[in-house]
């Protein structure tokens, strides 16, 4: 322990240095709170103000030493790895998605707004599509009477600034949208049918063609029954609150939803859905498997090469290494692109190489054969390393001492040389485990899921976490939701595994103590 | 090997000896060797290969031109320049600063005793199970309302991006760095406050530059996971020259791509990988003991 007196800035450097920092730090609090306090969101300013006291308080204290070291590195944890978590989990219990997007008074207020006809001399408005950062569809438009451009979603209207207009006056680039090309407006028209910009109680804006109208509804919302009438057809929506969407009498949903919590809907939906449980017991399945294949076939690859390596006096052993070495130094994201260009049918080189004539992104077997070998070439020079460096670390005598005893090759090495090894390796091939649970990559740039099944949401090689991704932002609607509710999935398996791991550790900790 | 081979065959009996008793050793590594080499040799082959399609691609080259390299460059088409740049504002800073957080962290585990310490060591230790990206739809959902205050770090931006990438800052590394600097005498730390220095001055005077190659060791393995990273990458930066080198190179061989940018994406490639190589080479003997250290690759 250090001397308590002697800490703290005792030179003019360390002052100044610490004054710099927080001011820094103080200036970037009064920034971060601006736009928190234009958006009146007054918990973010809170919490703002908070972790800001904090950070003064730990610079300018001087009993808690370490707290100055820890703090940065533990706000960045709870920022970006236990809060995702904790929200992951809380997501996992909603309906969020698309359909349900917003709350039930900006649903209401959309429902209500596509419902509406032109009104005589009602405002005309020229017509982008632009999607924001976080998918939602936006109508990007442009006041034919005075020019001026304006943002619309199903939450409402707000004014669009910064936006690039061709000479007719539509917008053609807006800051934080993708914004479509005509083509894509073409094809994708259905899509904007059910949109519907609310303007006010009982106006809205909707799209027609190229270009969209604002105009009076002829639907309303009724408290009393909680429903919403549309008089011109008669069609009468009831609110249904656990479900978080409207329907009509004989079960017709209307399209925009709000977002509730549905408690252990999406997990039941694993469990009960008969077209979920069976894909995702598959998936489960082969999950496990890939992740046991890949440590399997990488660790004996490994293991043999190393084995053979580990000879005093070898020649050549240095020249071996470097080139072993080779396949792990390469960017392995590229490498599996490579690969997935290697299985190609026609052209690629495996079946080139072997005269083979293998559909590989064809059939659920290949596929899965595919992704193996070639997650397996990515990870056996990471088993070589570790394997050698702990051949190397083996106690020699007690291999002098099965010499003696008479016991060699196939016997010494079952008996003594790998019950040695397993026991320094075992977390390390617990953890190789785990990251080939979760090896988004290989399964992603390899073959993308590949092969589906006509209708199917789920590829023969598809992992949790990348089921997990198509769900939330594959190309059919996102449904962040259930993707949740597998990544809690996840995050119980991985614990699983953990706890495994820590007493393999443990036990460790005791065979070397 | 050639000469071993040519002194050991003197005999026929002793070739069989040779063959038990080292031979095996080399067919077991070329055969290992065979299988790593294939697909860096294609690469290596495709992307000298001028005409660049898949078809026209074989292990070894039949011809050779630098055409790919110079597409590479200038195909409007495919901003390899603004990729590569991309990734090394997002990756050299993101290493950089997360190293910086996680040595001062594990010098506090290292030189401080304080009450919970082996518990958060242990919980560095579990979350290092749980990877950023497995709550990639929470982390979208923050971003996206972040960016609805702070543009400037929302989605399809390289700050935010960063961001995540500091989220994991503790973990590994933190370890791998306290066990470094458990390894430093105390003896120092004391007669350095003795002579009247204060714990910043110990720790930035002292312990970092003694710990400079477990430094280094650790904003490698920081810097080439986040290279590979795609899954981050790809939700983060969607606008074509704003993305990384596993974003963008992975548009290259997308399906609907023309069938000569296979070529130019093996250039790609091969640029890339001279980066990594360089430095794996350069530190074999350091990562080697970094990785039994318990460091994974990600």
């Amino acid at each position: 322990m250090l001397d308590q007196r002697a800490q703290g800035s005792t030179t003019a450097a360390g002052l100044i240095a610490k004054i710099a920092v927080l001011a820094v730090v103080a200036a970037l609090a009064v920034w971060a709170a601006v736009p928190l306090i234009a958006a009146g969101a007054w918990w973010g300013l809170a919490l703002e103000a908070a972790v800001a006291a904090v950070l003064f308080y730990v610079y300018l204290q001087r009993r808690a030493v370490q707290l100055k070291y820890l703090v940065p590195g533990t706000l960045l944890l709870i920022a970006f790895q236990i809060l995702p978590v904790v929200l992951t989990v809380g997501t996992s219990f909603s309906n969020y998605g698309d359909g349900h997007r917003v709350d039930k008074e900006q649903a209401t207020e959309s429902i209500i707004a596509a419902g509406v006809q032109q009104t005589p001399g009602g405002a005309t408005y020229l017509l982008a599509v632009g999607e924001s950062a976080s998918g939602e569809l936006t109508l990007l438009l442009t006041d034919t009477a005075d020019g001026s451009t304006w943002a619309g979603t199903e939450a409402g209207l707000a004014e669009l600034d910064g936006a690039t207009v061709d000479p007719t006056g539509r917008v053609t680039a807006a800051p934080g949208y993708t914004v479509w090309t005509l083509a894509d407006l073409n094809e994708r028209q259905a899509e904007l049918a059910d949109l519907a910009v609310p303007t006010g109680d009982t106006t809205g804006i909707k799209v027609q063609g190229l270009s969209a109208f604002e105009g009076e509804s002829t639907r309303s919302y009724d408290e009393a029954c909680d429903c919403i009438t549309d008089s011109a057809t008669g069609t009468v929506w009831y609110a249904d609150d656990e479900t978080g969407t409207f329907v009509t009498e004989d079960g017709q949903a209307a399209l925009v939803g709000w977002r509730v919590n549905i408690g252990f809907g999406n997990y039941l939906d694993v469990l009960t859905d008969p077209d979920i449980r069976g894909p995702f017991l598959g998936v489960f399945t082969w999950n496990v498997a890939f992740a046991a294949g890949s440590v399997l076939f990488t660790f004996a690859i490994g293991l043999g090469t190393a084995m053979a390596l580990n000879r005093p006096g070898m020649r050549g052993t240095k020249v071996y290494r470097a080139f072993m070495i080779l396949p792990y130094a390469m960017p392995s994201f590229a490498m599996l692109l490579v690969w997935a260009q290697m299985f190609n049918r026609d052209f690629g080189l495996v079946n080139e190489l072997f005269g083979l004539n293998v559909n590989w992104y064809g059939g659920t077997w290949p596929a899965r054969a595919m992704v193996l070998i070639a997650n397996t070439w990515l990870g056996w020079p990471y088993m070589f390393l570790i394997s050698l460096g702990a051949l190397q670390a083996l106690p020699s005598d007690s291999l002098e001492a099965a010499k003696i005893d008479g016991a060699t090759g196939v016997t010494a090495f079952r008996k003594i040389t790998l019950p040695l090894l397993l026991i320094a390796l075992t977390p390390l091939l617990i953890s190789s485990f785990a990251f080939n649970f979760n090896n988004f990559n290989a399964i992603e740039l390899l073959s993308g899921g590949h092969p589906f099944e006509a209708g199917d949401a789920v590829g023969g090689t598809d992992l949790l976490i990348t089921y997990a991704f198509r769900q939330a932002f594959g190309s059919s609607s996102a449904d962040y939701g259930f993707a949740s509710a597998i990544s809690v999935f996840i995050f119980l398996i991985v614990a699983t595994i953990s706890a495994v791991m820590f007493r393999f550790t443990r036990n460790q900790e005791d065979v070397y103590s | 090997m050639t000469t071993a081979v040519a002194t050991k065959r003197k005999g026929r009996k002793s070739f069989l000896k040779w063959a038990a008793d080292t031979g095996w050793r080399h067919a077991v590594a070329l055969a290992a060797l065979l299988f790593g080499l294939v697909p860096i040799v294609y690469v290596v082959s495709a992307a000298f290969n001028p005409n660049g399609t898949l078809s026209s691609t074989n292990l070894l080259p039949t011809s050779f031109g630098l055409g790919n390299f110079q597409k590479l460059f200038t195909d409007d088409n495919v901003p390899f320049a603004s990729w590569f740049a991309n990734s090394l504002m997002i990756a050299v800073p993101a290493a950089f600063i997360s190293i910086f957080i996680s040595s001062l962290a594990a010098y506090a585990f290292s030189r401080f005793r304080f009450r919970g310490r082996r518990p958060m060591l242990l919980f560095l230790l579990l979350i290092q199970m749980f990877p950023a990206f497995l709550a990639v739809v929470a982390l979208y959902l923050i971003f996206g309302s972040i960016g609805e205050f702070y543009p400037i770090a929302g989605l399809n931006t390289k700050l935010g991006l960063m961001l995540v990438y500091m989220g994991g800052a503790l973990g590994v590394s933190t370890w791998l760095m306290k066990g470094f600097f458990d390894t430093i005498p105390k003896e120092l730390d004391e007669a350095a406050t003795i002579d009247g220095a204060s714990h910043a001055q110990i720790f930035f005077g002292m312990i970092l530059p003694l710990a400079a190659p477990i430094i280094a060791i650790s904003g490698i393995l920081a810097f080439v996971g986040t290279m590979n990273d795609f899954i981050l990458a790809s939700l983060f930066l969607t606008d074509r020259p704003e993305m990384t080198l596993a974003v963008g190179l992975k548009t290259l061989t997308a399906e609907n791509s023309p069938a000569s940018y296979f070529g130019i994406f093996a250039a790609g490639t091969l640029l890339t990988s001279i980066l990594t190589v360089a430095v794996f080479m350069s530190l074999q003997r350091y990562i080697v003991s970094g990785l039994t250290g318990g460091a994974v690759k990600g």
